[in-house]
């Protein structure tokens, strides 16, 4: 059955003429249709232009043209990736059917590379929170059990590849929105390194930290993805101007289930208080499997790490209270009381008030008083010495062992509501994702097994532009488990709401 | 000890332009008050001679040419906009002066 | 209620001593904006020089532009300044609807250039005026108001709004406080701006029209007792022209003057110039004071100037326009009053290149400060659109040199061509204009005039040679001019002795 190939399987048997790429993509179109009614991956579906694209692979492969590895494999994108002639809205209410004249690098590149793209995929809104509770338009139920979160911010692509509604899909993690997801659904989600994929045409949320990246329900297809759309791009200018790590042969490596020699980190500071004992009994296992597989362990400290969260709440805010100020109601989206008596300032703040949902105005109000005079020091400054002093941590780690593992969150998916009420709650979902955002790490969440029924996700962190070694580590562990985590998720067909 | 007050808070959302409501600013103020009790400790860390980290990639210098590149016709400039007058994007009187 | 009379100038600044400082931006003529591809060209149709980057569409990165850095660089050489080894663009947030992001891309702490000075001349005394920094921002869109009065903003009901100057490259240039000029601060400001603007112009990097907005200037000024620390300072905006500079600071003395005599406090505010008037109105107060929440802009990197290229382009710039005065001053022999003329009359360009082109700097300056000038003023023309090269100048100058021409024979000479008859040679052949040479034909005149006017011949016979002149006038009229006064003189006095 199509939808239960991998995105390597599938392209394969559209290289060979087993498949056509048009039938793959109705038959996830036709998957979206059947179960997207319960889960609420997608904001958006474009059956005709994935279907265009798929016939187009169709023909370039009958006229004997060269296709890229992933040709004909379709992909949904995180709603906050702009797409030329598709709405985008991050989920918010201000941007309700803005449709973007460009598109961004990442997605130019999936059309380049043939990938029909499905639709936008659900967030929280702007890409602020854990559960993707904070859309606009509803949440994103979690194919393992629908009464719980998908996780956040990411929860559409997650939840859309969990589902099998798309066999690939784009995230964006600032703070873990590709890996926590990726970690309450049991699939994979790869943080590529800051710079190695580009944000242009991503909308911003945290500039310093935002990062695309490939959702799968395999190391190897994530790696794939990760190499359509890596590689420098002259129009951001924090883009690296080196080439892509060779991941999907980490992959593939990985796969053999040989890790002699590769000395594994685990973050002594991530061992325990606050996370769940069944997250961390899975987490256990993983690291036996590991230990198995002639992987050697140590544990090493971080000192510095239990900062990041604390770090991340400054840096992050401050951020996104600048990059969010361009919503005003002028250039694009939504406007509201413009009745001819009132001011553009009242008008603008109306907009603002009305199209901005809980959660983006607090980070807004705090992200504006850590950049306020008299307190940017105490707040922003400070918080990037955190930053300095965290990616010094990494660097000595670095020095000692090839990689760090953690759990990927401390929680398995929760229900709807439990976090929503006290902010803080939601974010300590982050604690363990956080630091490679401010260092600018590669790192990867591989699912390593179920607690109490959901799952849970182990998380590869590697040093700078070292992605490859991520994926060799997580495709390693991927290789113990008979069948995949992502393979054994219930049908959400048969699932009660 | 309240590390923001309500009247902080209003000022931060008029900075921010956001015309939040009476309860929002009862509800924003408490939460921040827990958010910044629990980011404050990293003031503990943090040491004078701690450089600062603004970019994740330690790149400099990183330019484009002064070559034109096809921008976006006005049609399509002007296509999201929520009102339009003589090609322009129409806005409601401003009441502030220029900066 | 005290009441405030405005004193003479002469009073105000015999009582009280003025501290100016001046903020000036100069939009650089690059062919592209600061931070993406769009071209610059000044008075485009609305809203057609506008992309993603400088409409700030969601997820548009800027790339800066390498010639906007270069010309920065070298306008703080020319200023002799530091130029920094490693500085940050900074984002400064307000709202303001013609900025598309809500900030402006600008620096703070970090401005590549800093620590200079620029000598002016002022009453033929040399002002150096310390420069604090110079650095780079982007400009905003530009906002038409509609349905008030004159398209001011007040009173107006709504605005409209066009980007294509948004992001067009910005160099802000700021002075520190300059004092001790005493009745001059007037005259010290003008002659800074328009010191500053012969620098610019001259590197090439603008076209500084003050007229199109493309040189702006703020002045701050503020007053104090002698002895006393420095009063409260108003910065004056809206100040267009070179006259208006000297007229904005003129007329803030008087004003804070004034207050001040009568026990009144000064108010730190903005005010606006009015060209009609001469006068400063304060701007609308700002509710509460401004923060501008300043930080490093993540969207872009570091700039570190390699120290060789700095010092390639330091050696490259251009004699510098006060050098280059002084040197041609020296050359052409002219004391400061008549150097001071030609530059008021935009005429050293011309002097020089006439100069070149062969001719004496003597004559050459007397024909453009002279006979050319006083044409340009009757057509009100700038000198060098008058229609008359300074190749032709020269070469109108040897015929006078070669005794071809006399001044009279010259001054029509230039009727043809600036009438399009072509060279001076060839107008004069073609209107058959040369002094008389003809010994015989001179010496029959000089007979007739001596018969016709037997009165005077005996008054020049007695020793009264200044009568001679009737003789040569009517010898003059006789040839119609086309002979030599000098050798008619000496004709008649030979025939009369």
């Amino acid at each position: 059955m199509i939808i239960h190939k991998t995105a390597a399987e599938l392209a394969e048997a559209i290289a060979a003429g087993e498949l056509t790429a048009e039938a793959v993509t109705r038959a996830f179109l036709d998957r979206i249709e059947a179960v997207d009614g319960r889960v609420h991956a997608f904001l958006h579906v474009d059956a005709e232009g994935a279907l265009a694209t798929a016939r187009q692979v169709d023909a370039d492969r009958a006229a004997g043209r060269a296709l890229g590895p992933l040709a004909g494999v379709p992909v949904a994108v995180k709603d906050i990736v702009v797409t030329k002639g598709l709405p985008t809205t991050a989920a918010s209410k201000i941007l309700e059917g803005w449709i973007p004249p460009y598109d961004a690098t990442i997605v130019a590149r999936l059309k380049a590379a043939g990938m029909p793209i499905l639709g936008k995929t659900n967030l929280d809104e702007f890409a602020m929170g854990s559960s993707t509770e904070y859309s606009a338009f509803g949440v994103t139920r979690n194919p393992w059990d629908l009464n719980r979160i998908p996780g956040g911010s990411g929860g559409g692509s997650a939840a859309a590849v969990a589902a099998r509604m798309a066999p690939l899909a784009i995230g964006t993690d600032t703070g873990g929105s590709i890996r926590q997801p990726g970690a309450v659904t049991g699939t994979v989600g790869g943080k590529p390194t800051y710079g190695g994929t580009s944000r242009y045409g991503l909308i911003a949320f945290s500039s310093s930290l935002d990062t695309p990246g490939p959702v799968a329900r395999t190391m190897l297809d994530a790696a794939l993805l990760h190499e359509v759309i890596a590689g420098h791009d002259p129009r951001d200018s924090t883009s690296i101007p080196q080439p892509v790590p060779p991941v999907s042969a980490a992959a593939r490596q990985g796969a053999e289930g040989d890790l002699t020699g590769v000395r594994l980190g685990m973050v002594r500071e991530f061992g325990g208080d606050g996370a769940e004992p069944a997250v961390l009994a899975a987490y256990q296992a993983g690291v036996e499997a590991l230990v198995k597989l002639g992987a050697e362990i140590v544990e090493v400290s971080c000192p510095h790490f239990e900062y990041a969260l604390p770090a991340y709440y400054l840096i992050a805010p401050s951020e996104c209270s600048s990059n969010l100020a361009r919503f005003d109601s002028v250039r694009y989206g939504l406007r509201v009381g413009d009745d001819g008596s009132r001011s553009l300032e009242e008008v603008m703040s109306a907009t603002r008030e009305a199209g901005f949902g809980p959660e983006v105005k607090r980070r807004i109000i705090l992200g504006t008083y850590a950049l306020s005079s008299g307190y940017v020091d105490e707040y922003y400054g400070q918080a990037q010495k955190v930053r300095t002093l965290i990616t010094r941590d990494f660097e000595a780690a670095f020095a000692k062992v090839d990689a760090l593992i953690s759990p990927t969150t401390p929680f398995a998916a929760f229900e709807f509501g439990a976090r929503t009420s006290d902010p803080y709650q939601m974010y300590l979902a982050d604690l363990y994702t956080i630091p490679s955002n401010l260092s600018g790490g590669p790192a990867v969440s591989v699912p390593v097994g179920l607690a109490d029924g959901l799952p849970a996700g182990l998380q590869v962190m590697a040093p700078t532009m070292r992605d490859d070694v991520a994926y060799r580590v997580g495709a390693a562990l991927e290789s113990t488990q008979e069948p995949r985590l992502a393979d054994q998720v219930p049908d959400v067909a048969d699932k009660e709401l | 000890m309240t590390a923001i007050s309500r009247d902080e808070v209003a000022h931060l959302a008029h900075l921010a332009r956001l015309d939040v409501t009476e309860a929002e600013l009862d509800r924003f103020a408490q939460q921040l008050d827990v958010i910044l009790q629990s980011v404050q400790r990293i003031g503990e860390v943090a040491a004078d001679d701690i450089p600062p980290t603004s970019h994740a990639v330690p790149l400099t210098n990183v330019y484009r040419a002064d070559e034109p590149v096809p921008g976006l016709s006005r049609e399509a400039a002007l296509a999201g906009a929520p009102d339009v007058a003589e090609d322009r994007f129409r806005v409601p009187r401003i009441l502030g002066e220029e900066e | 209620m005290t009441t405030v009379t405005s004193p003479s100038y002469a009073d105000a600044v015999a009582k009280y001593e003025a501290v100016i400082g001046l903020e000036t931006h100069v939009e650089l003529g690059t062919r592209t904006k600061m931070f993406c591809g769009c071209t610059t060209e000044f008075g485009a149709d609305p809203n057609t020089q506008v992309c993603p980057v400088c409409l700030g569409l969601p997820g548009a990165l800027p790339v800066a532009n390498e010639a906007a850095i270069e010309a920065t660089i070298r306008i703080g050489l020319a200023l002799n300044c530091r130029i920094a080894e490693w500085c940050r663009f900074a984002r400064k947030n307000y709202f303001y609807p013609d900025m598309p992001k809500n900030f402006q891309t600008s620096q703070y702490d970090e401005p590549l250039c800093e620590d200079g000075w620029l000598d002016v001349d002022v009453d033929g005394e040399t002002v150096r005026i310390e420069i604090e920094r110079v650095h780079l921002e982007e400009d905003t869109g530009k906002s038409m108001h509609v349905g008030g009065a004159t398209g001011r903003i007040q009173g107006a009901t709504e605005s409209l709004v066009d980007y294509n100057r948004a992001g067009i490259p910005l160099v802000e240039i700021v002075t520190k406080p300059v004092n001790g000029t005493g009745a001059l601060a007037p005259e010290v400001a003008r002659a800074y701006v328009t010191e500053l603007r012969e620098v610019i112009r001259s590197l090439g990097v603008s076209d500084v029209r003050m007229e199109q907005g493309s040189l702006r200037c703020d002045v701050n000024t503020s007053l104090n007792l002698p002895g006393q620390e420095w009063g409260t300072r108003t910065e004056t905006k809206n100040v267009n022209s070179l006259r208006s500079v000297e007229r904005a600071v003129r007329s803030e003395i008087i004003r804070q003057s004034g207050l001040l005599d009568a026990g009144e406090r000064i108010v730190q505010e903005t005010r606006h110039f009015h060209e009609d008037t001469g006068q400063t109105t304060p701007g609308r107060s700002k509710e509460t004071a401004t923060d501008y929440r300043y930080f490093p802009e993540p969207d872009l990197t570091p700039m570190s100037p390699d120290p060789e290229w700095v010092s390639r382009l330091r050696e490259a710039l251009p004699e510098l326009p006060r050098d280059r005065r002084r040197r041609l001053q020296e050359a052409w022999g002219l004391s400061s009053l008549d150097m001071a003329a030609v530059l008021n009359a935009g005429a050293v360009d011309l002097i020089e290149a006439t100069v070149a082109a062969g001719a004496k700097p003597e004559g050459a300056r007397k024909w453009w400060m002279g006979e050319l000038s006083r044409r340009a003023n009757e057509a009100e023309m700038e000198l060098g659109a008058l229609g008359i090269s300074p190749a032709q100048v020269a070469e109108l100058q040897g015929l006078v040199d070669a005794g071809t021409l006399n001044d009279k024979l010259a001054r029509q000479v230039i009727d043809g061509v600036l009438a399009g008859e072509g060279d001076p040679k060839a107008v004069a052949d073609a209107r058959g204009l040369a002094i008389v040479s003809d010994t015989g034909a001179l010496t029959a005149a000089v007979d007739a005039a001596i018969a016709a006017n037997p009165d005077v011949a005996d008054k020049v016979r007695s020793g009264v040679h200044a009568a001679a002149g009737v003789l040569i006038g009517a010898v003059m009229k006789e040839t119609r001019g086309q002979a030599d006064a000098k050798t008619v003189r000496e004709l008649i006095l030979s025939r009369l002795s």
